[in-house]
């Protein structure tokens, strides 16, 4: 006990005490700025849309593993941790190769390649995208996964007997029993996602106001000495992230009380 | 008549060729939906998390087999390894110890204040890993709570190893303790309450009942704390400063060989931690393969 609030507990106060000693129109100052509401609007509106295909791709990876049998089923399981596994240094380096211009998937959606569809996506605001999503997967699978395993298929049966057909049974059965484990994978793939930095800073091109994510604009300011904007905007950052928990915890109450296990 | 011939032909074309009357078991899908949900998995696993793996591989050989030793006998890149490892030395032990501890704490007493303690744990997964080396800098930097004190006892933190180890053990602090929490939760407390009615005493309870029960799911989770405390680069980076050969740590030096489009060299070390994290990984299916039901919760992070 002692130890956690040595190691987690002091270093959030003093971050919380440190901004709180600022005088609050400079706070005010400092979070309004253009530069600082840019780097929020690109960190949390690029964790959304990667959220949102995240949660659709690993609703079908889900799905796929825990209701088919095919081959190399088990190699696709246990690849889905990668991301949790690989620094975000190493990530962030491939990815931005493999999407910049001359990398494979950027010369191939790129001017040169042979659609000739001129897309860029390494140092661009979609490379952040490409990034989030590369460490957001797990998160999803990895909580819809248990809840699709433990799902009785006598609801499917009962639901089959009833005359609906499969589709309907999986719109109206299914899928609202996945929803608490979906939306709990959405949020913690978004936070992870909004404080990413390693594998971001590779593939974005950083440009202020454009392709800064706001983790980049906090090291920014400490190297500026700029002490007070970097605890600032840090602060911002903590309490989303205390938000975020709290709405995951939310979910997953209101998901117990809903269905009883979960 | 002709209706009943008309019949007896339907039902005989039907049937040598459509043997599917069994088609649907109503609880799953056609095939045809089958397999595009399965190559869709599949291509989007493939794009998404194979491709990144192979590049970094494909990348490290590109200039042949000797530049890729030779990245590893620069003197700096030497010193990266070493420090990484020495970071890893420090930080994983220990949090092995507290994680172990608060894992017990959580899952065999009912205490007050136990759902906040559970939150603090989780919180390092959900700051972002800059704010969590800042917190650091706050606190020991020049301008920090000791900082002063720091300066006249002339001990360095930040821009120093101790800084290092520190924003660390932070960021890998919840690993070992998630992943022992389910565990001993669903274990229960039987077990113990068995040995110590039979005589023995708290200490060989721990180490005869307890931790053989918990030894692959602690395993696991001290692999994934050792993957991330030698991967680690945001908080790393905000508290380590960047000295070359001194406060470098592997993450870091990655991202000044790429910076110095010493793409050969950057990959080269990445393709070390590359293979750090699927050894991780095959061990983590072959535990779960092997001893699955002692191994609880897979739930991610």
């Amino acid at each position: 006990m002692v130890y956690l609030s040595l190691i987690v507990l002091i270093p959030l106060a003093a971050l919380f005490i440190k901004s709180a000693t600022l005088p609050f129109d400079q706070i005010v100052k400092i979070a309004t700025a253009h530069r600082t509401l840019q780097a929020l609007w690109v960190s949390f509106g690029s964790s959304l849309i990667a959220a949102i295909v995240n949660v659709v791709f690993g609703l079908i990876v889900a799905w796929v593993l825990v209701r088919y049998k095919f081959p190399g089923r088990r190699l696709m399981d246990a690849i889905v941790d990668l991301p949790f596994a690989l620094p975000t240094a190493v990530a962030g380096i491939a990815l931005s190769t493999i999407y910049a211009e001359k990398g494979w998937i950027g010369w191939f959606v790129g001017a040169n390649g042979p659609l000739h569809l001129g897309w860029k996506i390494a140092y661009t605001p979609s490379g952040i995208v490409i990034a989030l999503i590369f460490i957001g997967l797990p998160f999803v699978v990895r909580t819809v996964q248990p809840v699709l395993e433990g799902f009785e298929q006598e609801l499917e049966e009962a639901s089959a007997t009833l005359g609906a057909n499969r589709w309907q049974t999986i719109t109206r059965v299914i899928l609202p029993r996945l929803v608490p484990a979906i939306l709990t994978g959405f949020a913690l793939a978004f936070a992870r996602a909004v404080g990413e930095y390693g594998s971001v800073i590779f593939i974005a091109s950083n440009i202020p106001n454009k392709s800064e994510i706001a983790p980049l604009l906090i090291i920014i300011k400490l190297e500026e000495f700029d002490v007070a904007g970097a605890a600032v905007i840090a602060t911002i950052m903590l309490v989303a992230a205390f938000l975020m928990l709290l709405v995951i915890n939310l979910i997953q109450t209101w998901a117990r009380r809903r269905y009883g296990d979960v | 008549m002709a209706m009943y011939e008309e019949d007896v032909a339907v039902y005989d074309s039907r049937r040598p060729n459509e043997p599917t009357f069994a088609h649907s078991r109503p609880t799953t899908e056609p095939g045809w939906v089958k397999w595009t949900l399965i190559l869709i998995g599949i291509a989007f696993m493939a794009l998404v998390i194979v491709l990144p793996l192979v590049v970094v591989f494909i990348e490290a050989f590109r200039k042949g087999l000797e530049t890729y030793l030779k990245s590893f006998s620069d003197r700096n890149a030497v010193a990266a390894i070493q420090l990484t490892l020495l970071v890893a030395v420090i930080a994983v032990p220990l949090n092995l110890v507290f994680g172990v501890a608060a894992a017990w704490a959580i899952a065999k007493y009912e205490f007050w204040g136990k759902a906040f303690l559970t939150t603090l744990i989780d919180l390092p997964f959900s700051i972002s890993p800059v704010v969590s080396g800042m917190v650091y800098v706050l606190l020991f930097g020049a301008q920090g709570w000791f900082g002063q004190y720091l300066q006249d006892a002339r001990i360095q933190i930040i821009f120093a190893v101790p800084g290092i180890v520190l924003a660390t053990i932070f960021v890998t602090f919840p690993f070992i303790a998630r992943e022992l929490i389910p565990l001993m939760q669903d274990q229960g407390s039987q077990d113990e309450e068995a040995a110590l009615s039979l005589g023995a005493n708290g200490w060989q309870t721990f180490w005869r009942v307890t931790l053989p029960n918990i030894k692959w799911g602690l395993l696991y989770g001290v692999l994934l704390c050792n993957a991330r405390a030698m991967g680690e680069f945001g908080a790393v980076s905000v508290v380590s400063g960047h000295i070359r050969g001194k406060t470098n740590t592997m993450p870091l030096h990655i991202e000044i060989l790429y910076n110095e489009y010493n793409f050969a060299g950057a990959f080269a070390i990445a393709s070390l931690l590359a293979m750090l994290a699927l050894l991780t990984l095959i061990i983590k299916t072959v535990l779960e393969f092997r001893y699955g039901d002692e191994l609880a919760g897979t739930r991610g992070h």
